[in-house]
């Protein structure tokens, strides 16, 4: 089973970024034939997401939506277009993800917005923060005018959901990215201390790496 | 077990009235906070350090623990924490120790990084390096306290050569030295290491990273070869706001709840009570849910609670402290003493490691075993290299 968590910033309801969305979701699903899709509307969440930046931690309904992004074999990450860039729900979010949490995870980007001048935001925007994230983001975004839901652009707008659900296809099912091992000898020997702490350095070896002069 | 309360000496204007306390009062007021602590028979009384506003804590606390030691008969006091990384350690290792003979003994200190950013730099230190300056520090500091003639070279100080820290500790036994740390595994790690305390601060955040926290700390306890997992010494903090009707209790703390920077404008105070440790109710509500710790950390040590902030008056704190002296912690003192198997220890003080002491002493003296001596003058031992090459 492939399980791809799907992230919409969409404020309105209805939503036309939902609406993308849903319309990226039925193309993955007809590539990827044991897709499990989870949604998670960013809407519901804005005020836990608030309070977790405040507080430091995530409660909730919302610390289960990390989760789904974290055990993601993809992702798709769609939000609006606001002032020329991504909502800022849609960063507020991306700001909670732990680090190194999604390094390596397949991802699809796309974004709506109100004219077709805006559609380099996915390139201009969505992209440095996914390169920040380590995300492995499919070559085609795909941005929604309004007028491409449904006048001359939706030919060409359901051929690019359609070619990105193929690249993130044959990213799912044929790329490991597994982080390079350490040459050997040149780090510390890490102890995974398990979720939430993540690994540290024995003490002794940190003592000596700290202090020539040591205990 | 040992119970008190720690404060982080904030100055938060108070909701209710729209008043905030003046420093020269807000520091008075934790001088009478500390008295009745222990007027009201709690064991242990632990000050923030600070160096910026809004708080009115110590930038160095043995100030105000060597006032609260001319004050107190009892008390054991303590750091929440002390600032292990921008701090000289010779500067702490002077200090701690000047204050623990004031006091005779009733001083241990509790460790910590700090994560206000902008302190490193005023003290010449950058917080990226936090992890490094206090594995170097402490192990500086560790070593002051009990060699006499330190050489030590090291990335953070100017280096020390045949250096002894005066005074020395009080009966040579030096303060018990808590860790401090709410996510970073690598304290667990280093008060494992040592075999001293560990602190978890267990407010503010879910209990679950106190849970894995102290079981880490636990499990390294034992692989480092100080005892079993369950006989690692640990604290908590906690946080506590009570009236004998738990409605009323809420009523009137939650206009500090919803004010105080540290939480203000975030999540409701029923959500906050319910992710986090933080209780605010009748006594009864605290003692059960106090109790309920010792199921996710196992048998502990040390409980401090979290009282004095978020601007409420002194007079309510005070009353505070009443309800907790005499009618939570009668009882928690009972209940956990009647969980507590025989094999887990008491927390470490001055007083039961001088008896540990003697007791070896004596052992030892039988055996005819006699420590070197060390000249009351220079405070070395034969043994030790004095040349003069080394100074």
């Amino acid at each position: 089973m492939t399980t791809i968590t799907v992230v919409n910033a969409g404020l309105r309801e209805p939503s036309s970024t939902r609406m993308l969305a849903d319309r990226l979701v039925e193309a993955i699903s007809a590539e990827v034939a044991d897709a499990q899709i989870r949604h998670i509307d960013l809407r519901q969440h804005a005020h836990a997401i608030t309070d977790a930046l405040l507080t430091g931690f995530p409660s909730g309904e919302l610390a289960e939506a990390l989760a789904s992004v974290r055990d993601a074999d993809a992702l798709v990450l769609v939000t609006p277009t606001f002032q020329g860039s991504y909502a800022g729900l849609f960063k507020s979010f991306a700001d909670l993800v732990e680090p190194d949490a999604v390094r390596g995870t397949p991802t699809m980007l796309a974004a709506t917005g109100g004219s077709e001048r805006h559609s380099l935001v996915i390139e201009h925007a969505m992209r440095p923060l996914a390169a920040y994230l380590g995300l492995l983001v499919v070559p085609t975004g795909v941005y929604a005018a309004t007028a491409d839901f449904g006048g001359q652009g939706a030919p060409e707008l359901t051929r690019r959901i359609h070619r990105a659900a193929r690249e993130l296809r044959t990213l799912v099912g044929g790329v490991t990215v597994a982080e390079a091992p350490e040459p050997a000898g040149s780090g510390h020997a890490e102890i995974d201390a398990g979720p939430l702490l993540g690994s540290f350095t024995p003490f002794d070896e940190l003592l000596q790496s700290v202090s020539g002069a040591g205990r | 077990m040992q119970f008190g309360i720690f404060t982080v000496g904030d100055l938060t204007i108070d909701p209710v009235t729209g008043t905030t306390l003046t420093e020269h009062e807000r520091i008075k007021a934790t001088v009478a906070i500390a008295q009745k602590a222990e007027e009201v028979g709690l064991d242990v009384f632990a000050t923030g350090e600070h160096h910026n506003p809004p708080f009115a804590a110590p930038g160095n606390p043995p100030v105000l623990l060597a006032h609260l030691a001319a004050k107190t008969e009892k008390l054991i006091l303590s750091t929440a924490t002390t600032l292990i990384t921008t701090n000289d350690p010779v500067h702490l290792a002077e200090d701690y120790a000047y204050a623990q003979h004031l006091a005779d003994g009733r001083i241990d200190l509790m460790l910590g990084r700090g994560n206000t950013g902008p302190v490193y730099p005023w003290f010449g230190k950058d917080i990226r390096d936090g992890i490094d300056l206090a594995v170097e520090n402490y192990a500086l500091l560790h070593k002051l306290w009990r060699e006499e003639n330190v050489s030590f070279e090291g990335k953070y100080r100017t280096p020390l050569y045949g250096f002894t820290s005066v005074p020395r500790p009080l009966d040579g036994i030096p303060p018990v030295v808590w860790h401090g740390s709410i996510r970073s595994p690598q304290i667990a790690e280093q008060a494992a290491f040592y075999g001293d305390a560990f602190f978890h601060n267990h407010i503010f955040w879910p209990k679950e990273h106190t849970e894995r926290m102290v079981d880490l700390y636990r499990r390294r306890f034992e692989h480092y070869g100080h005892g079993s997992a369950d006989q690692a010494i640990v604290g908590l903090g906690g946080q506590v706001f009570m009236r004998a009707n738990s409605q009323d209790a809420i009523r009137e703390f939650r206009p500090y709840f919803d004010n105080a920077p540290v939480y203000g404008g975030g999540p409701s105070l029923e959500a906050f009570m319910r992710e986090t440790p933080l209780t605010v109710g009748s006594p009864q509500q605290v003692i059960e849910r106090t109790l309920g710790f010792r199921e996710y950390v196992g048998d502990y040590q040390r409980q401090l609670f979290l009282i004095d902030h978020a601007g409420l008056p002194l007079q309510t704190v005070l009353e505070q402290l009443d309800i907790l002296g005499g009618e939570v912690i009668p009882v928690l003192r009972k209940e956990f003493a009647a969980l507590k198997p025989g094999h887990v220890p008491d927390a470490p003080t001055h007083a039961s490691l001088l008896a540990a002491c003697r007791a070896t002493a004596t052992k030892e003296t039988d055996q005819s075993y006699a420590a070197p001596v060390t000249d009351r003058w220079t405070g070395t031992t034969a043994e030790t290299d004095n040349a003069p090459s080394a100074l």
